[in-house]
């Protein structure tokens, strides 16, 4: 006696289920990156995409290379610790191609009155002043060095 | 694993609340007006009236802020950014796999894999998600991972001119953030959500949410 003789109908059946699990396993192995669950459940080569994007703000470093006399001024005053780039703005493309972008000179009087416009919220030793009182509009640089902002001249301001 | 495990540090002592944090990552990462991959709180606490401080941020402190008032109870400022959690809520109900913690702690979005749903949006306890309104994908500080990648530090690090944050690398036995963490008080946001917050603040306020 044959178990099997009237369960031809369960194996047709079954075989579509198999056949669909290849068709499944197929197509999963073309849509699915092969990063994906490299280093987790997520694409691997996320990363690299996102470290691909293009770099705006060079660095001090690369400022430094060519313009190495400020810097020299620069590390011997207060704003020692300013990167270039905090004032002068990105310059990515200045620093691949000093040709190909000339950098604006920033307005003092606009500028120095970010950090050093007087207010009760910064910290106390900061150095602050009411921009109107201090200069009344005189860009900054007619007195101070950007660079290196100490007036030397004895009696003047620090 | 990865060489590095990255965090920040933040010295709210030292930051003066100019902006130059937040244009030099709207400049970085080209983020819409109105959106913020980080931002500075500036926090206005009378007497002893701890648990209702007064916050301002306008425009995310992109352009500074409005002069405050002499003696009237104490004011610091506050950069607020993703905290790159190693126990992320934000990685954790992401339904596609497209947010992540990388081998190198830094929570990313895979902008291909986002479908928008905004659940991570909900999730994060510390607001630094958004839906990028170009994209429709949901966007998020990298912690510049292209620059870091590159041997540089972070645009927010790099164009801050006190120093108040820095860029720090958990994993790195010369980096000075081990000696600063063993001898400052440092805290990091919402310790109780236990998130694994990576964004280390010193000298924080025990008003700051």
């Amino acid at each position: 006696m044959n178990i099997f003789k009237d369960a031809g109908h369960l194996f047709r059946f079954a075989g579509l289920f198999v056949l669909a699990f290849i068709v499944f396993l197929v197509v999963r192995g073309y849509v699915v990156p092969k990063s994906f669950g490299q280093y987790g459940h997520y694409r691997g080569d996320a990363m690299s995409d996102i470290a691909a994007r293009p770099v705006k703000y060079a660095g001090h470093e690369a400022c430094e290379t060519c313009h190495s006399d400020k810097a020299e001024e620069k590390s011997k005053g207060k704003h020692a610790h300013v990167n270039c780039e905090a004032c002068h703005g990105a310059l990515a493309k200045h620093a691949e191609d000093p040709a190909a972008v000339t950098p604006t000179k920033p307005d003092t009087a606009v500028l120095c009155a970010r950090c050093h416009t007087a207010t009760a919220a910064k910290p106390k030793g900061f150095p602050q002043v009411n921009p109107t009182d201090h200069s009344n509009g005189v860009p900054c640089e007619t007195c101070h060095q950007p660079h290196s902002p100490a007036i030397a001249d004895a009696g003047g301001a620090k | 694993m990865a060489e590095h495990w990255w965090g920040m540090l933040i010295d709210i002592p030292k930051c003066i609340g100019c902006g130059n944090c937040v244009r030099a990552c709207a400049t970085e990462n080209d983020i819409p007006d109105g959106y913020f991959r980080t931002w500075v709180e500036r926090y206005h606490v009378e007497d002893e009236d701890m648990t209702n401080p007064q916050v301002i941020s306008p425009d995310g402190g992109k352009e500074g802020f409005p002069v405050a008032a002499e003696d009237a109870g104490k004011y610091f400022f506050v950069p607020k950014m993703c905290n790159h959690c190693a126990d992320s809520p934000c990685t954790q109900v992401c339904p596609v796999g497209a947010t992540f913690v990388s081998p190198d702690g830094v929570v990313l979005v895979d902008p291909k894999y986002c479908l928008g749903c905004a659940y991570c949006v909900q999730a994060c306890p510390y607001g630094c998600r958004y839906i990028h309104p170009e994209k429709k994908t949901a966007d998020k500080c990298t912690l510049c991972y292209h620059r870091i990648t590159k041997g540089l530090t972070t645009a927010c690090c790099e164009n801050c001119p006190t120093g108040a944050r820095q860029l720090v690398d958990l994993k790195t036995p010369k980096d000075p953030i081990h000696v600063f963490l063993r001898t400052h008080p440092v805290q990091v946001l919402k310790p109780q959500m236990a998130t694994g917050a990576k964004a280390y603040y010193n000298g924080l306020d025990g008003s700051v949410r």
